[in-house]
């Protein structure tokens, strides 16, 4: 068996797939209401809040671009509809 | 010790002996009875195995790649449309170099439905990259389960013994059954390689996408494995002999009048019939197929030297093209000087006697592409 097939973890940090996506969400922070849906609901776990909830009192939600394959699965869910798929 | 056994239960015994980690199967005539022997051995204490219950056939031999992928051995068996639902599972084990051990009990394919023995169900995964061997009575395939796991961990490919439905599993006859002591000392314990296996302390993964820059690669990689794997094959069949005291280190077995010029070719049960001819009949000799794949070119053109007149017998049949085995005969001695012709027969569980050989045998001054079928 000249060539291995087991592949070491790790093939993300190399194989960005945001390359993949077309539109990607813009949140609109003004009407954002903290909820955290969007956070739960993204298949790639790739948003994440941001902002001192201290200094602001809300806390503000980004995506990881690198890896945000835009599916509009946060802009489908926001309930206040306050995240835009916009084309990349 | 030797004992009367039924060749499915015989089976089930030496698959203890060799210690499988996880055993996973679903039910299906004519196999079910090793499985069964299975979990009854496991119940009353005597297996020391995980037995797996299965809903499916797929989902059998999904449990056995991934019991396999986490570093243990691991066996199933099946039959006919059991081994037709796996079929993506065995094409991926093979292809994920997984040392997989699998009993076929060859069974025909519906439709129409039928459940006696023909080889038609091995011949729909040869290409799948496992290892098929063929055994002619039951104390054979007793014994190539152990060759079996011990060639499949050292070549990291998978192995499918292949015995007859019915004809070898329900039939009873008397066997040796060997001490596990033995078995132990010609099969140690499975030990995969570091990083080739799944494992917390070293994660990788298994089964990964291939693009087209790699994949021809890979798949050439297996099919090179697979033909030198005939040395392991008979080295391994070589060492068997050494500690078992018997069994014959060779893929092909010849079998009768050594310069004859008429030569039958078969494999499994039914050349314990044609032997049973043979004796009877001179000039005539028998070329028995024991590793169909990898499939023993140079043995089987170094064993047909004299050869003149072959007639290939197999109990399968390309639809639409006709015997596979002729095929693959024809290819193997291209460029020889020999008539090579094709019959089949036995589909279904058809009995095939005394006289259809003798008519085989009769048959001669023909030379056609066209299959008979008996």
């Amino acid at each position: 068996m000249k060539i291995k097939l087991a592949v070491a973890p790790g093939t993300t940090k190399e194989n960005k797939t945001g390359s993949w996506r077309t539109s990607r969400p813009v949140v609109d922070h003004n009407r954002c209401i903290a909820c955290g849906m969007c956070m739960r609901v993204c298949p790639e776990g790739c948003v994440f809040p941001v902002g001192d909830k201290a200094l602001q009192g809300k806390i503000f939600y980004e995506n990881d671009l690198d890896y945000c394959k835009g599916c509009g699965l946060c802009a489908e869910e926001c309930p206040v509809k306050c995240i835009s798929m916009q084309k990349n | 010790m030797r004992k009367i056994l039924e060749g499915s239960i015989a089976v089930a015994e030496m698959v203890k002996l060799c210690r499988p980690a996880v055993v996973s199967a679903y039910p299906i005539t004519p196999q079910t009875h090793i499985v069964e022997e299975l979990a009854k051995l496991k119940a009353e204490g005597f297996g020391d195995y995980e037995f797996v219950r299965a809903e499916s056939e797929f989902s059998a031999a999904s449990i056995v790649l991934g019991a396999s992928a986490s570093g243990v051995r691991a066996y199933t068996a099946t039959s006919s449309q059991g081994l037709l639902y796996m079929a993506e599972v065995v094409f991926t084990i093979a292809g994920m170099r997984l040392p997989v051990v699998m009993t076929c009990a060859n069974r025909a394919i519906s439709a129409p439905i039928n459940i006696w023995n023909d080889e038609q169900d091995s011949m729909t995964v040869r290409d799948s990259g496992w290892i098929m061997l063929y055994a002619e009575n039951n104390q054979e395939a007793v014994d190539l389960h152990a060759i079996a796991f011990k060639v499949a961990e050292q070549l990291n490919i998978p192995v499918m013994v292949n015995m007859d439905g019915f004809v070898l599993t329900h039939t009873t006859e008397p066997v040796d059954i060997p001490e596990q002591k033995i078995v132990d000392q010609y099969l140690p314990s499975y030990s995969p390689k570091a990083g080739e296996f799944l494992e917390i302390r070293n994660p990788v993964s298994l089964g990964a996408l291939a693009t087209p820059e790699h994949y021809q690669s890979i798949r050439e990689d297996l099919h090179q494995d697979l033909l030198s794997s005939q040395k392991v094959l008979l080295s391994e069949m070589k060492n068997f002999k050494k500690i078992f005291g018997r069994g014959s280190s060779e893929l092909v077995e010849y079998y009768g009048d050594p310069r004859a010029k008429k030569v039958l070719l078969s494999r499994g049960s039914i050349c314990g019939t044609i032997k049973e001819v043979i004796d009877n009949t001179r000039g005539v000799g028998l070329l028995r197929i024991k590793s169909y794949r990898p499939f023993p070119v140079q043995e089987i053109r170094q064993k047909l030297k004299f050869a003149k007149d072959i007639s290939v017998f197999e109990k399968c049949v390309s639809l639409g093209s006709g015997g596979i085995l002729a095929g693959e005969v024809r290819n193997a001695l291209f460029g020889e000087n020999k008539k090579i012709n094709s019959f089949v027969g036995g589909l279904g569980g058809r009995d095939i006697t005394v006289k259809m050989i003798e008519k085989i045998i009769k048959a001669t001054n023909k030379n056609t592409h066209d299959s008979i079928f008996l």
